[in-house]
């Protein structure tokens, strides 16, 4: 078999060396509790800090801002759960929750939470065919009755992007706390707090070449919200717990680098997502590519083609040496269409057969082509077979 | 390296199969269905559960081996299912696992594994194929006779035959479940599957009554001399030979000899009465390429678990998928729907679905 092709930068990156390397001494050298008053206990502590002063130094916020999670799932659940349940006791009357059908679960499923046991009401924005949301639709809808705004920056399935800015300045004329899912966004998307007036920011390490098991949120000072994790009063009373250090400075790492690469990977990896692009909507009868075609992450390639069976694609891509993923995969055999295409108004002749392509770093030309290669012909493949059952 | 896609479903013999074939130095990729379930009975169906493709998949981790699920539920609600449903509604006794092994294993899922780029699809059926020496692929009854599986492998086309291996049919079971156990599979002491995969675990009879009424109603139980001896509780409850459970009471042992659908009558007789030894076959394949002549003595199976009895066969059209099997003595539960499978010795021969059974003037 040849050489295995990972086109799935979208669900995790690889870890990167120098970020493994920054990680080592944290787990048995300095492997004290940052809560501990002794010198075991200072390491950590400082090395928590430092990195907490690295994330918030790339998006412009203060260190007390920045909450460390487990995961950027844990950031969606605090920033929804927190906000909503602080805000109702705080400010009586506001009851609803904003937020769009092509969210991440992590935010959707907490707002299905808060609906069907915490009596909230959820207002479901529209999006466009290409999974945007409208400011003006949002501002329509902006009044004293609700709780939070949750829109995501990037859309992890079809890349689109959000027009945050213009979103989040409505919401804080308003007075209404405004979060953000930006886990997938922030490996490549700017972001400045200070100039973009969001209340609450998700993030997650995975995605940026640092490790599983660590995120943060984001949280702008004065912004009422409860802890879903109460404890020993660790991140300043929000997120209890012993501090994951080796993987808080591992994220910070992580982010560090960014600051430093970020253009150079998007040069690197938007020539590649291009080509990939033409390439196969040229080669690919019956294809269209899902999200929009020039606001997108710049990584990210995503389609549909019709009358193909998508989970069928990958394992076929997967045996050909290409790692690749779909907005209807499923590891059961059990395919359904993916809400967020069909939210986006496709038909299930075309939902069922979905591709997402994510680039990286270590992405290259002959890859690329050596997939937009033999594309065609697993198509056709599929055509045939699906038209079997 | 030559390529093998193994058709898994989370039980020992096709996880020993998969690693078997790793072993013989293959590159191994195994791959399930994702089979009808009844609405709601998802999780009690025997294979292709949540639970069994967990299974499956914890399988081929510990084998190290790339693991797809395929849907099929459709095609084989389609092809096995409503054949089994349709088939108790004709009238017959349908065999769903030979449809499934025609339709679903040795044809679509045959398709997928060649799509993935495989030379060759494995399963973990108990049976063992050679060459014979003028290139056909032929099936012999596996190593381990009580858990032969040739009969409901007569389907398979010689085509295809030619690209599909058998690893597990070279060893008796018990081998089977000690590598599995040696080797640390999770499934080495799973139970054997017996009842159909699509039943949840019921009585078929119980699944009938919810699909396929309409030739489910009580009836009488007659004589073969004509006389009402009771009441049945619809055809579908019974089988050919059957002598337990009839409600009625006799002096002598009475079996099942018929099942007239055309009346909704139940045919009763005592041991004399019972047994036919003519058969019409159809639809059949014919593994060995072609039969070894127009008319020629061999061994059939009638039933998965009866014994090959002694036959003559003749070609009833001229590209032999219709036959007429003649037995040389009674046999006590020929079946209209189940195959009747011909063999040389040990060596299958071919097979066809039973049309119609009847019994010869005696001498």
């Amino acid at each position: 078999m040849s050489e295995k092709t990972y086109f799935d930068f979208a669900a995790t990156t690889p870890v990167d060396e120098r970020v493994v390397e920054a990680m080592l001494p944290y787990f048995n050298e300095k492997f004290g509790n940052p809560s501990s008053v002794h010198l075991y206990g200072q390491r950590a502590e400082y090395a928590v800090e430092t990195a907490r002063e690295i994330v918030a130094d790339y998006i412009n916020a203060e260190p007390e801002e920045i909450i460390f999670t487990s995961c950027g799932s844990e950031s969606n659940n605090l920033a929804l759960r927190g906000v909503t349940l602080a805000r109702r006791h705080h400010a009586n009357g506001t009851n609803t929750i904003i937020t769009s059908k092509v969210e991440h679960h992590a935010v959707s499923k907490t707002a299905e939470q808060l609906r069907q046991f915490f009596g909230f009401g959820i207002d479901w924005l529209p999006v466009d065919d290409f999974g945007v949301v409208n400011p003006r639709t949002l501002k329509s809808k902006l009044n004293s009755s609700v709780a939070l705004v949750s829109l995501m920056y990037a859309n992890n399935e079809i890349g689109s992007i959000n027009d945050i800015q213009t979103m989040a300045e409505l919401c804080a004329k308003n007075n209404i706390p405004f979060h953000t899912d930006a886990v997938q966004a922030a490996g490549y998307l700017p972001l400045d707090v200070k100039k973009t007036p969001v209340d609450l920011v998700s993030l997650g390490a995975h995605k940026l070449y640092g490790p599983k098991g660590v995120g943060a949120l984001f949280v702008r000072n004065g912004t009422k919200i409860l802890p879903t994790i109460t404890g020993g009063g660790q991140e300043n009373g929000l997120r209890a717990g012993t501090h994951n250090v080796p993987y808080i400075v591992g994220f910070a790492k992580a982010i560090e680098l960014l600051k430093v690469e970020r253009q150079a990977r998007i040069e690197h990896v938007e020539p590649l997502r291009n080509h990939i692009i033409e390439g196969v909507l040229e080669k690919i009868s019956g294809s269209k590519l899902t999200g929009h075609p020039e606001n997108r992450l710049p990584q990210h390639a995503s389609f549909v083609f019709k009358n193909v069976d998508g989970n069928l694609l990958l394992s076929m891509l997967d045996e050909k040496g290409f790692a690749c993923s779909s907005g209807s995969a499923c590891k059961t055999g059990n395919p359904e269409p993916s809400e967020v295409l069909t939210e986006i108004g496709l038909e299930r002749e075309w939902s069922l057969g979905s591709l997402r392509i994510t680039l990286g770093t270590t992405t290259t030309k002959d890859q690329v082509d050596h997939f937009l290669a033999i594309l065609p012909n697993i198509i056709d493949l599929n055509r045939s077979l699906t038209a079997k059952r | 390296m030559t390529k093998v896609v193994v058709a898994m479903s989370g039980g020992v013999d096709s996880s020993v199969a998969a690693h078997l074939l790793k072993e013989q130095g293959y590159e191994v990729t195994g791959l399930m269905l994702r089979l009808w379930s009844e609405p709601g009975k998802e999780n009690s169906n025997r294979c292709c559960t949540p639970d069994s493709v967990a299974q499956a998949k914890k399988v081929a981790s510990i084998l190290d081996i790339p693991f797809y699920v395929i849907d099929a539920k459709d095609i084989f609600y389609d092809k096995v299912v409503k054949y089994f449903i349709d088939g108790y509604a004709d009238g017959i006794t349908p065999n769903p696992c030979l449809a499934c092994n025609r339709h679903i294993r040795f044809d679509l899922l045959f398709n997928h594994a060649m799509a993935l780029g495989a030379d060759f699809m494995a399963t973990g059926h108990y049976v063992q194929k050679f060459v014979r020496d003028d290139g056909m692929h032929l099936l012999r009854r596996a190593i381990d006779e009580g858990k032969d599986q040739s009969y409901v492998l007569h389907v398979i086309k010689q085509d295809i035959l030619r690209k599909v291996l058998f690893p597990v049919g070279e060893h008796p079971k018990s081998i089977i479940r000690e590598i599995a156990s040696e080797i640390g599979l999770p499934v080495a002491k799973r139970p054997d599957s017996q009842d159909l995969c699509f039943l949840a675990g019921e009585d078929y009879r119980t699944f009938l009554q919810r699909y396929e009424q309409s030739s489910n109603l009580p009836g009488n139980i007659i004589s073969t001399n004509h006389q009402v001896l009771g009441t049945h509780t619809g055809l579908h409850n019974y089988t050919i030979g059957q002598r337990k459970g009839l409600g009625i009471t006799t002096i002598d042992p009475y079996f099942v000899v018929k099942k007239d659908y055309q009346t909704n009558s139940l045919v009763v007789g005592d041991a004399r009465s019972l047994g036919t030894d003519r058969l019409i076959a159809t639809e059949v394949e014919w593994s060995c390429g072609s039969p070894p002549s127009l008319e020629f003595d061999a061994l059939v199976k009638t039933r998965y678990t009866s014994k090959p009895a002694a036959a003559r066969i003749k070609m009833s059209n001229e590209n032999a998928s219709e036959v007429m099997i003649q037995f040389y003595d009674l046999q006590r539960d020929i079946t209209p729907g189940q195959a009747a499978v011909i063999y040389d010795s040990d060596v299958m021969l071919g097979g066809g679905i039973i049309l119609s059974t009847d019994r010869s003037e005696l001498p």
